[in-house]
């Protein structure tokens, strides 16, 4: 376990050019801009007079290169610039939204497992059942339907018809707990049944590779009933690429809540783009995507060493 | 995205074996027949006969499904129906042209990475890996974004995002077609690289390219659903699912029906794409033999 430290250090070490090529790639968007950012800010105002101090004071009229190396010099140290409609700190604006979207991602992560993992296990144990059939369509309908639009026929039905849920609408957490989690009900499960039909699929496939390997057989052999074949002998090892993908999925969750927010209007990291996209505060759009590249080299670094960590024999070999 | 098999198989021999097994398959025949019926579709789209799918009416506003409108107008009384078939071509075509904008830039760039290997290779790779370090969709709203909303923009972003995948899964069965007796034997009877490339190692490489171009349209024409869905897409007066859906969220408690077509369209292809690309993947994949 020593060497765990050095790994984790190697490990980011090669994150370093991953990042490096993000920021390019992050940076040159702006330069596929249409329009004049300057003239998006100003609005009506046309006269150079105002327009060239404005351009000035956002380097605007640097070569490119000076251009990237101060913007990177600025992320660096967490400066992700302004945002040309509030004038705030991109990274301010993205502190503010991110609890929320991250409220809805563990949110969304609970209905995932609680649905997706004993639905691969039933599945594989009841290999080639009519159980396993449905399972399967089940979360091939899960993989096909565009979240956004379940999300639309929920508010129809449970909003509008039954008047169970409300619509729209956030609540922190830390305010009012209960209306908090009322509302993010609906969006959660939407955003929580795509995730949970891939992790029905990976538990799935790895309870089936669990099932068939010689200590299973020789615990079935030796007498153990089926429930704790299945309990504490597969599932706990099945459950190891099942942990490492559900922290990849956080990428996925973060895409899907582009749209979930968008359709219930909730005031969060997915809503922060698109108003943005919109309002061509590009600052901001950037400063999303760079954010969300860094969060899922994150979580991917997570993810390895939680697999390490879980699995004695790859501890071993560190 | 699902994973592919990561053998390759001697290209001829093994097609017409893979084609009798995805026929024995009902669920990618299911796939296949849903797919052909929607291209149908789109493609019968100028004669059928259907009322213009842009022409608005007054008279006839957010009207249910009846006789004369089988599902309904829209809340500029445009015919959904005829919307519906229209809209198939954008989706389809958004679907399509996307992944073979993936794939065409894709998979020469995972050939020379996994052929080449050394310097050609690590900095392909590290690109790849900063590509797919960006979530998909986050990615293709902001290229949608920069590149400015309209269908070809969407298609071109979709493309470049998906790309990735296809630069590492082809690298992938490169490296290991690589090691294979009949590129050594190419190699020794003096073939340049570039008809190593082209002739020995792409027809063996391209089954699981095909899978995955397969399962990638489903997730392009949800992708294109999205964006249009976002604003992002296709543009009014153009009828695509996904902006349909847009307008729709409008007006839930007057037209219900608005929002239930297109999102069932939507459904149908891309189980359909999914269905037909698990198919190929069980039908190509010779771990299963």
């Amino acid at each position: 376990m020593v060497q765990m430290p050095v790994y984790i250090g190697k490990r980011l070490l090669v994150a370093i050019p991953t990042l490096l090529i993000i920021s390019i790639f992050v940076f040159s968007l702006q330069k596929l801009l249409p329009g004049d950012p300057i003239m998006a800010m100003a609005g009506e105002e046309r006269d150079p007079a105002v327009l060239e101090p404005l351009r000035e004071k956002y380097h605007l009229n640097d070569p490119i290169p000076v251009q990237y190396v101060r913007w990177l010099g600025g992320v660096a140290q967490g400066d992700l610039g302004v945002s040309l409609r509030t004038n705030q700190p991109v990274l301010e604006l993205i502190g503010q939204k991110l609890p929320v979207t991250i409220q809805l991602a563990v949110m969304s992560m609970f209905f995932a497992v609680i649905i997706g993992v004993p639905m691969g296990i039933l599945a594989a144990v009841k290999k080639n059942t009519i159980l396993d059939y449905i399972a399967n369509l089940v979360a091939l309908s899960g993989l096909s339907v565009p979240n956004f639009w379940l999300g639309i026929m929920l508010i129809l039905l449970i909003s509008v018809n039954l008047g169970w849920l409300p619509a729209s609408g956030f609540e922190s957490i830390f305010v009012d707990p209960v209306r908090s989690i009322q509302t993010m009900l609906m969006p959660s499960f939407v955003l929580g049944t795509g995730l949970a039909a891939t992790l029905m699929r990976h538990t799935r496939s790895a309870m089936l590779g669990v099932l068939s390997s010689d200590y299973i057989r020789t615990a079935r052999a030796k007498g153990l009933s089926p429930r704790e074949v299945i309990l504490s002998h597969s599932f706990r090892n099945a459950l190891l690429p099942v942990v490492t993908l559900s922290a990849l999925l956080f990428g996925e969750l973060l895409a899907g809540a582009v749209l979930t927010e968008q359709i219930f209007t909730i005031p969060g990291f997915g809503k922060l783009i698109v108003d943005a996209v919109f309002n061509r505060d590009y600052a901001v759009v950037q400063g999303v995507v760079m954010c969300t590249a860094v969060g899922f080299l994150v979580m991917n670094l997570a993810a390895d060493i939680l697999y390490v960590l879980l699995n004695p024999r790859l501890r071993a070999t560190l | 995205m699902s994973a592919v098999s990561q053998t390759a198989v001697p290209a001829k021999r093994e097609s017409s074996r893979a084609w009798r097994k995805l026929k024995a398959n009902r669920s990618s025949v299911a796939g296949f027949i849903i797919i052909i019926f929607f291209v149908a579709l789109a493609a019968l789209a100028p004669v059928l006969p259907i009322p213009d799918p842009v022409v608005t009416s007054w008279s006839a506003i957010r009207k249910a499904p009846s006789a004369a409108h089988w599902l309904g107008t829209d809340d500029l009384g445009r015919d959904i129906l005829s919307r519906m078939v229209w809209g198939a071509q954008a989706s389809l075509m958004a679907g399509v042209f996307s992944v073979a904008i993936a794939v065409v830039i894709g998979v020469p760039f995972g050939i020379l990475a996994g052929y080449f290997g050394g310097w050609v290779d690590l900095i392909i790779s590290r690109i790849t890996e900063a590509l797919l370090a960006m979530p998909f969709l986050i990615m293709a709203i902001a290229l949608a974004a920069f590149l400015g909303p309209s269908l070809t923009n969407a298609m071109i972003a979709i493309g470049l995002s998906a790309m990735p995948i296809f630069v590492r899964l082809t690298r992938g069965q490169v490296l290991a077609v690589k090691q294979e007796d009949f590129v050594e034997g190419a190699r020794s009877v003096g073939l340049g690289h570039l008809d190593i490339m082209l002739r020995y190692i792409l027809p063996n490489v391209t089954a699981p390219i095909i899978v995955q171009a397969t399962l990638t349209v489903a997730t392009a024409i949800i992708a294109e659903a999205s964006l249009s869905f976002l604003g992002l897409g296709q543009q009014p007066p153009a009828a695509s699912w996904g902006s349909m859906l847009n307008v729709a969220k409008n007006f839930l408690t007057q037209a219900p029906w608005m929002a239930m077509w297109p999102g069932i369209a939507i459904f149908l292809v891309v189980i359909g794409f999914n269905l037909l690309g698990d198919g190929l993947r069980d039908a190509l994949d010779p771990r299963e033999n």
